[in-house]
C-alpha cells in the first residue's frame, strides 16, 4: 500500500504554521503553541489536534508549502486507532460505498463524464451544456473517489480503493475524465500524487469545461441579474486554484457573487460531517452562522458546487428564505434550459 | 339454493353474499404461512342491524362466524378454521362523528385506516389518529381488536388504549354499547368512570363479538414532522439508549430496526426517531434535546446520527412501504412475523435469537421494534421473508416463528396477535386461574361457540 509523501523538514522549518494558525475549529495560545502541537502530530505523538480536528480539509489549502497536513492528521489518527466519527457511522460509510458491481457506464470513447456515486450528478450532467459528453456518463462505487473516508480517519480505505478506481477508468480506455464532483477532481489531482499513484488519463475539472461551454454558447446566455452566495465544499480546499472559476462562471451568466465573511479561505463547511463527528452544537452553530451570513450579505440564492452540501443545506437555506441551486442548474437557467 | 344462502341474501341483498368458488378461495387464506380453510359463505353487511340478523341466523343454524377487516394480520386470524361465514366488514365504512374539541372520532366497524386518514386531512387537518404501519386498507376496528400499534403508540399507548367507546354485536345477537355511549350520546370514554368492560372485546381477536362502531381518540396534527436516525453497533446499549430517548418525553414515535441487507445497514442497529412541532423553534428544540440525550454515545464513538437527507422522504411516509419491500427481497412476496410485546431491556436477547433463528433455518430476516407508552414495553417483530412458491421455505418460516413464540413465552414476553397454535401455547403457560377467567368470559358471551372458533379456544 502506498504511503503519504510528506516532508517533515518543511514543517519543522515553517515560520507561519498557517495550517494550524488559520484553523477555524482548534484554538492555540500562540503561534509557538500551534507549531509545537503540529510537530507532535508529525512525529506521531499525542496532540490535541488529533482529538479536535473536525475534518474540514481547510489546512490543505492553508499550507502553501506543498505538504499535506490534513492527510497527515488522518493518517496519524488511523495509526493510533482513533475514530473521528462514531464507529457505526464510519462502518456504514465503508459499507455504503463498497463496490458491488452496481455501476453504470454510458457510451464511453475518449472522454468520460464522471458522476461519482452521487445520483444528482446524472441529472446535472445533461442538456446543451453537456451535449457532447452526457452519453459518456459513468456512475457507481467502482468510479467513486474514496476521499470521503478521510473524514472517518480511514486512509487505508482510500489507499485500497483508489488504485482500483484508477484501474477501472483505465479499463474504459479513456484519455480524459471530466469530474462533476469536486472531491473526485481533488482526489485524482491531489490525493493520487500525494500517495504516488499515476493516472492513465487526464482529469478535467467540470468548471473548466463549463467555462468553455458557456463561451461556446455565449449568444444564448441571458444575464440572470441575481445576487448569490456560494457554498464552498470541503474538498475544494484540495484545489484552491480552481476557486476563481466560480466567480468567472457567475460573471459569464450575469450573476453577482455577494461579498461575505465566510468565503474563500474563511468559508464554512456545510456542517453535515460535523453532525457525525461532533454532534448537534457544532453542526448547528456553523450552519446558522453560515446561512445568516449569506442573508446579511444580500444573497437571493445559495449556489452549491457539491450535491452533498446541497442535500444537507437546502432545507435549511430554504427555511430562511434563500433559494438553493447547483451551479450547473444556474448555468442552465442562463441559457434558457431551466 | 340452500336456505341459509337464501336467508343471507334476504338480509344483505344478493351483492352482499357469495359462495362462489373464487370468493371462497380468496377468503380462505391470508398472506401468512398458515394453511387455508374454506368458508361456506362470504357476507358483507352494511348496517349493525344486518350484522345482528346474521348473528341470529348463525345462532339458529349453529354456523361459525369470522369477522374480518382487511385480513392483513398475517397470523391467520380471519382464516375460517371451522368454515361457516366470513363476515367482511368493509362495506360498513362510514365516519359517523368527529368531535374536534374533545378530539375523538366515531367510525363504523369496517372503516379503513386510509379512509380516516384522508377524511381528517381534508376536514380536520389539525387532527390525526395513530396510523399503523400497515396497508391503508386495514381497518380500525380490527386493529384495536388485536391491540395494534401505530405512529402515536410511543406517546399514548396501544391503539386499543385510544378507544373511546364501542358498539358490539354479541355472539347471541344483542347489540351492546360500551363506555360513555352506553349511557349517553357522547363517545369520549370506553370505561372510566364505569367498570371498563371494553376489555371483553379488545384482544379477543373476534371471539367475543363483532365490533360495529368504534370511538377513537384523535391527537394534534402538528404542522411539521421530522425524523432522525441514530445508529449503534452495540446491541447491549439499545435499552439504555431507548431509556434516555423516552426520558426527554418529547418524541412521537421510536422504532429500532436491523437487517443484513442492504449492505449499508449490515451489523448496525438503527433507531428511527420521529418528532413534531408547529414551528421551526419547537422542532429545533426537540431535535436539540434528543441530540443532547445521545451526545455521550457520540463522544464514546459507540453511536451517531446518520445523514438521512436521501432517506428522509421514505422515513416520513405514513404508512411505510419498507415492510412490503422486505417481503419481496427473496422474490415471491411473502413475509410473516412473530411480534411479542416485551420489556425494552430484553431487546438484546431477542435480537440475538432472531439472528440465530435465521441462521438455523436459512432465512432472510429483519428485526424491528416499536416503543410503546414511553418505553414501558416494545413490540419486537421477528420477521422472515419468503417466496410463496417455495413450500420448503414457507415451512422453515413457520418452524422459525413457532420457535420464536416459544422463546418469547420462556422470556416472559406476550405474543402479539398470536395465531391459533400460538394461542394454545399461551394458554398452556397461563396461570390456571387466569385461564378459568378466560373460559368463563368466552362461555358467557359465546355459549354456542360460534365466534371465530379455533381461536382462544379453551378446552
Amino acid at each position: 500500500m502506498n504511503t503519504l509523501r510528506f516532508r517533515e523538514d518543511v514543517c519543522e522549518r515553517c515560520p507561519t504554521i498557517d495550517c494550524m494558525a488559520k484553523c477555524q475549529y482548534i484554538s492555540f495560545n500562540s503561534l509557538e503553541d500551534a507549531h509545537k502541537e503540529w510537530m507532535k502530530v508529525v512525529y506521531g505523538e499525542e496532540s490535541k489536534i488529533l482529538q479536535q480536528c473536525v475534518t474540514c480539509y481547510a489546512c490543505e489549502e492553508y499550507c502553501k508549502r506543498g505538504n499535506h497536513p490534513y492527510f497527515m492528521i488522518c493518517e496519524q489518527r488511523e495509526k493510533k486507532g482513533m475514530l473521528s466519527a462514531p464507529r457505526p457511522i464510519t462502518n456504514q460509510w465503508i459499507n455504503m460505498t463498497q463496490m458491488q458491481g452496481k455501476f453504470f457506464v454510458g457510451q464511453v470513447e475518449e472522454k468520460a463524464l464522471s458522476c461519482c456515486l452521487l445520483p444528482e450528478l446524472l441529472g446535472l450532467g445533461t442538456g446543451e451544456l453537456f451535449k457532447d459528453v452526457q452519453q459518456s456518463q459513468v456512475f457507481g462505487a467502482e468510479f467513486m473517489c474514496p476521499a470521503v473516508h478521510s473524514h472517518f480517519a480511514k486512509m487505508s480505505v482510500i489507499k485500497e480503493r483508489l488504485p482500483v478506481v484508477i484501474e477501472n477508468f483505465h479499463k474504459l480506455g479513456v484519455k480524459e475524465v471530466i469530474f462533476l464532483h469536486d472531491e473526485c477532481y481533488g482526489t485524482f489531482t491531489v490525493i493520487a500524487p500525494a500517495y504516488g499513484y499515476e493516472l492513465p488519463f487526464k482529469p478535467v475539472y467540470y468548471m473548466d469545461y463549463l467555462v468553455q461551454r458557456l463561451t461556446d454558447l455565449k449568444d444564448r446566455i441571458k444575464p440572470l441579474n441575481l445576487k448569490v452566495a456560494y457554498q464552498r465544499p470541503c474538498s475544494n480546499r484540495l484545489i484552491p486554484d480552481k476557486l476563481v472559476l466560480v466567480k468567472k462562471i457567475l460573471n459569464m451568466i450575469g450573476v453577482e457573487l455577494v461579498e461575505r465573511k465566510y468565503q474563500g479561505e474563511n468559508a464554512l463547511c456545510c456542517g453535515e460531517i460535523f453532525r457525525a463527528v461532533s454532534g448537534y452544537k457544532l453542526a448547528s452553530d456553523v450552519q446558522n452562522k453560515n446561512i445568516n451570513d449569506m442573508i446579511e450579505a444580500g444573497a437571493e440564492y445559495c449556489v452549491f458546487n457539491c450535491p452533498a452540501c446541497q442535500v444537507s443545506l437546502s432545507e435549511k437555506v430554504t427555511k430562511k428564505g434563500l433559494k438553493p441551486i447547483h451551479l450547473i442548474d444556474l448555468c442552465k437557467m442562463a441559457i434558457g434550459e431551466k | 339454493m340452500s336456505d341459509i344462502l337464501k336467508t343471507l341474501i334476504e338480509i344483505v341483498g344478493p351483492k352482499g353474499v357469495s359462495n362462489n368458488p373464487e370468493e371462497i378461495w380468496y377468503y380462505s387464506r391470508d398472506p401468512g404461512v398458515l394453511e387455508a380453510h374454506k368458508p361456506d359463505f362470504v357476507v358483507a353487511p352494511k348496517t349493525t342491524e344486518q350484522v345482528q340478523q346474521i348473528v341470529l341466523l348463525a345462532n339458529k343454524e349453529n354456523i361459525p362466524i369470522v369477522p374480518m377487516g382487511n385480513g392483513m394480520s398475517l397470523t391467520g386470524l380471519v382464516i375460517p378454521l371451522k368454515g361457516g361465514i366470513v363476515l367482511d366488514m368493509k362495506r360498513m365504512n362510514k365516519i359517523l362523528e368527529v368531535n374536534p374539541v374533545a378530539r375523538y372520532v366515531v367510525v363504523e366497524g369496517g372503516t379503513s385506516q386510509g379512509v380516516l386518514k384522508a377524511y381528517l386531512q381534508k376536514h380536520y387537518p389539525q387532527l390525526r389518529h395513530s396510523l399503523p404501519d400497515a396497508p391503508a386498507a386495514t381497518t380500525i376496528a380490527a386493529n384495536v381488536a388485536l391491540h395494534g400499534q401505530g405512529k402515536l403508540t410511543q406517546q399514548y399507548g396501544f391503539n386499543s388504549d385510544m378507544v373511546t367507546g364501542l358498539e358490539v354485536v354479541l355472539p347471541t345477537g344483542k347489540i351492546c354499547r360500551i363506555g360513555s355511549p352506553s349511557i349517553g350520546s357522547y363517545w369520549f370514554s370506553k370505561g372510566p368512570s364505569l367498570p371498563d368492560i371494553s376489555g371483553l372485546f379488545l384482544g379477543w381477536l373476534g371471539t367475543t363479538g363483532i365490533i360495529t362502531k368504534v370511538g377513537l381518540m384523535l391527537y394534534p396534527n402538528k404542522k411539521f414532522r421530522e425524523v432522525e436516525l441514530f445508529v449503534t453497533d452495540r446491541v447491549e446499549l439499545i435499552p439504555e439508549i431507548l431509556y434516555k430517548l423516552t426520558y426527554i418525553e418529547l418524541l412521537e414515535d421510536i422504532n429500532v430496526w436491523f437487517a443484513p441487507r442492504p449492505l449499508v445497514f449490515k451489523d448496525t442497529f438503527q433507531i428511527t426517531i420521529y418528532f413534531t412541532g408547529d414551528d421551526e423553534e419547537e422542532v429545533e428544540f426537540k431535535r436539540k434535546m434528543l441530540w443532547n440525550a445521545m451526545q455521550q454515545y457520540i463522544d464514546s464513538k459507540d453511536g451517531g446520527f446518520m445523514s438521512i437527507q436521501y432517506l428522509k422522504e421514505r422515513l416520513l411516509e405514513m404508512p411505510q412501504r419498507g415492510v412490503a419491500e422486505f417481503a419481496d427481497v427473496p422474490k415471491g412476496g411473502g413475509f410473516e412475523y412473530s411480534g411479542p410485546i416485551i420489556p425494552i431491556d430484553h431487546f438484546p436477547r431477542y435480537a440475538a435469537k432472531l439472528v440465530a433463528l435465521a441462521q438455523r433455518y436459512n432465512l432472510l430476516y429483519s428485526g424491528a421494534a416499536r416503543l410503546i407508552s414511553g418505553g414501558h414495553s416494545m413490540m419486537f417483530a421477528i420477521s422472515f421473508a419468503f417466496n410463496r412458491d417455495d413450500k420448503g421455505m414457507m415451512e422453515r418460516v413457520k418452524q422459525a416463528l413457532d420457535e420464536a413464540t416459544q422463546f418469547a413465552l420462556e422470556q416472559g414476553g406476550i405474543p402479539w396477535k398470536p395465531n391459533f397454535l400460538e394461542q394454545r401455547m399461551i394458554l398452556e403457560r397461563m396461570d390456571p386461574n387466569t385461564r378459568d377467567i378466560f373460559k368463563t368470559i368466552k362461555e358467557t358471551l359465546d355459549p354456542k361457540h360460534i365466534m371465530n372458533p379455533g381461536n382462544w379456544e379453551i378446552s
